[in-house]
């Protein structure tokens, strides 16, 4: 279990610290909280908001780093998104997508939803599962500094990589991006792909 | 498409004749937590370098795996047996709110000369789930048709940008060792 006193990064500045190298990584992110600290960063065409699906953020990701090798591929989501897809580290890892990096923002809180706690808040170590399911890098990130020394790791280490980074439950105003499903896909296509794909 | 487009005579071949259909429409990525009926595609696809395979540990995750593959530029195939479809329903949404194509091919249990009692409640929701949730469901009863439902079928998929499930009849799919090894599967 983690000491609540321990945690101090706010969640609003890690993302869009991380996302301020983003240069022309791809993004996804998971429903709720991660996709307004995503939208608070910026709105991009580059970002596929999943308002929905619980648990599928990272496999998505996965089917996007597979299809587009040649980039970097972000997921950003919720420790309760991610306990919902676990199964999912084992079947990115058995992938082994040098591309993709997942994200956790991990408040040990369902924050949603009312903040009731998630398995995290029990000891349940995310990064130690990804770990054991085969993950190239997986580490925790507590303080500023770790924060710092997990970018070269998010976007050029050989993947899959997570980083979970806990972070506090202080509340961040609601930021909404586009929610409109087939707008954010075709945008998304449209930025990656080219106006080709529609013909 | 040699394969679909003749159709096939024998019994034991429309898993190739699926193969050729997914190979000329440019499936890039097949997704699939196993079913024995599926067995001699998946084998297919695993043999073959242009396409991934990727095996699941539950059926919805094959439904985030294509949406990401769909942003990326490339087609998938979800396979699953018919008791996979229970495991998708919410994943699902994301395909109707976001017009993703989509394309699966299940597998019947529980439908048509079934022994195990415990395939039945899903094998005769599955078609009826998928509908509500916005799939067009093509059921196929006839070895040689497999080949053309599959690619008429990734044609809504992937031309017509829709949601299709190819529900494979059991009549098609093992009578060789129903009795013996396997039952459960
Ligand atoms: C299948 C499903 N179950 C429950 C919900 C309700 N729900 C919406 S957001 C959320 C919490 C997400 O928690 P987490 O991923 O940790 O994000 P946070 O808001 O804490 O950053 C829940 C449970 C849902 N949308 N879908
Ligand atoms: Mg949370």
């Amino acid at each position: 279990m983690t000491d609540e006193k321990e945690i101090t990064l706010d969640r609003r500045r890690v993302v869009a610290r991380i996302l301020r190298e983003r240069g022309d990584a791809l993004l996804v992110t998971g429903l709720g909280s991660t996709t307004w600290d995503a939208a608070a960063a910026g709105d991009h065409d580059h970002n596929f908001y999943v308002w929905g699906a619980m648990g599928g953020a990272t496999l998505l990701g996965l089917g996007l780093a597979l299809a587009q090798p040649q980039r970097r591929v972000l997921v950003v989501t919720g420790d309760g998104e991610m306990l919902m897809g676990l199964g999912g580290l084992a079947t990115i890892a058995v992938q082994h997508p040098r591309n993709l990096s997942v994200i956790v923002i991990d408040n040990e809180s369902y924050a949603e939803t009312g903040m009731q706690a998630t398995h995290t808040r029990h000891g349940v170590d995310l990064a130690g599962m990804g770990a054991a399911a085969g993950f190239a890098q997986s580490i925790t990130v507590l303080k500023d500094g770790e924060l710092e020394r997990s970018l070269p790791i998010i976007y050029q280490s050989a993947g899959p990589v997570l980083v979970v980074i806990k972070v506090t439950t202080t509340a961040a105003p609601t930021v909404l991006p586009p929610r409109d499903g087939t707008y954010i896909k075709n945008r998304f296509r449209q930025a990656v792909l080219g106006s080709e794909v529609f013909k | 498409m040699t394969a679909a487009g003749t159709g096939a005579t024998r019994n034991d071949v429309w898993p190739d004749d699926i193969f050729a259909v997914l190979k000329a429409a440019e499936v890039g990525q097949v997704v699939y937590v196993p079913d024995a009926g599926h067995a001699r595609l998946i084998e297919l696809c695993q043999m073959d370098d242009g396409i991934k395979t990727v095996p699941l540990t539950t059926e919805e995750e094959g439904i985030a795996v294509l949406a990401g593959a769909w942003l990326g530029g490339e087609r998938g195939v979800l396979l699953m047996q018919s008791s996979g479809v229970g495991n998708c329903l919410n994943m699902l949404a994301m395909v109707q709110e976001c017009r993703f194509p989509f394309l699966t091919l299940v597998t019947m249990r529980g439908e048509w000369g079934e022994f195990n009692p415990w395939q039945l409640p899903m094998g005769q929701s599955a078609a009826r789930l998928l509908r509500d949730m916005g799939v067009i469901v093509q059921p196929v009863n006839e070895a040689k048709q497999v080949g053309e439902t599959v690619n008429a079928a990734a044609r809504l998929a992937f031309d017509a940008y829709r949601a299709v499930a190819v529900l494979i009849s059991q009549r098609i799919i093992g009578f060789k060792d129903w009795t013996t090894a396997g039952n459960a599967r």
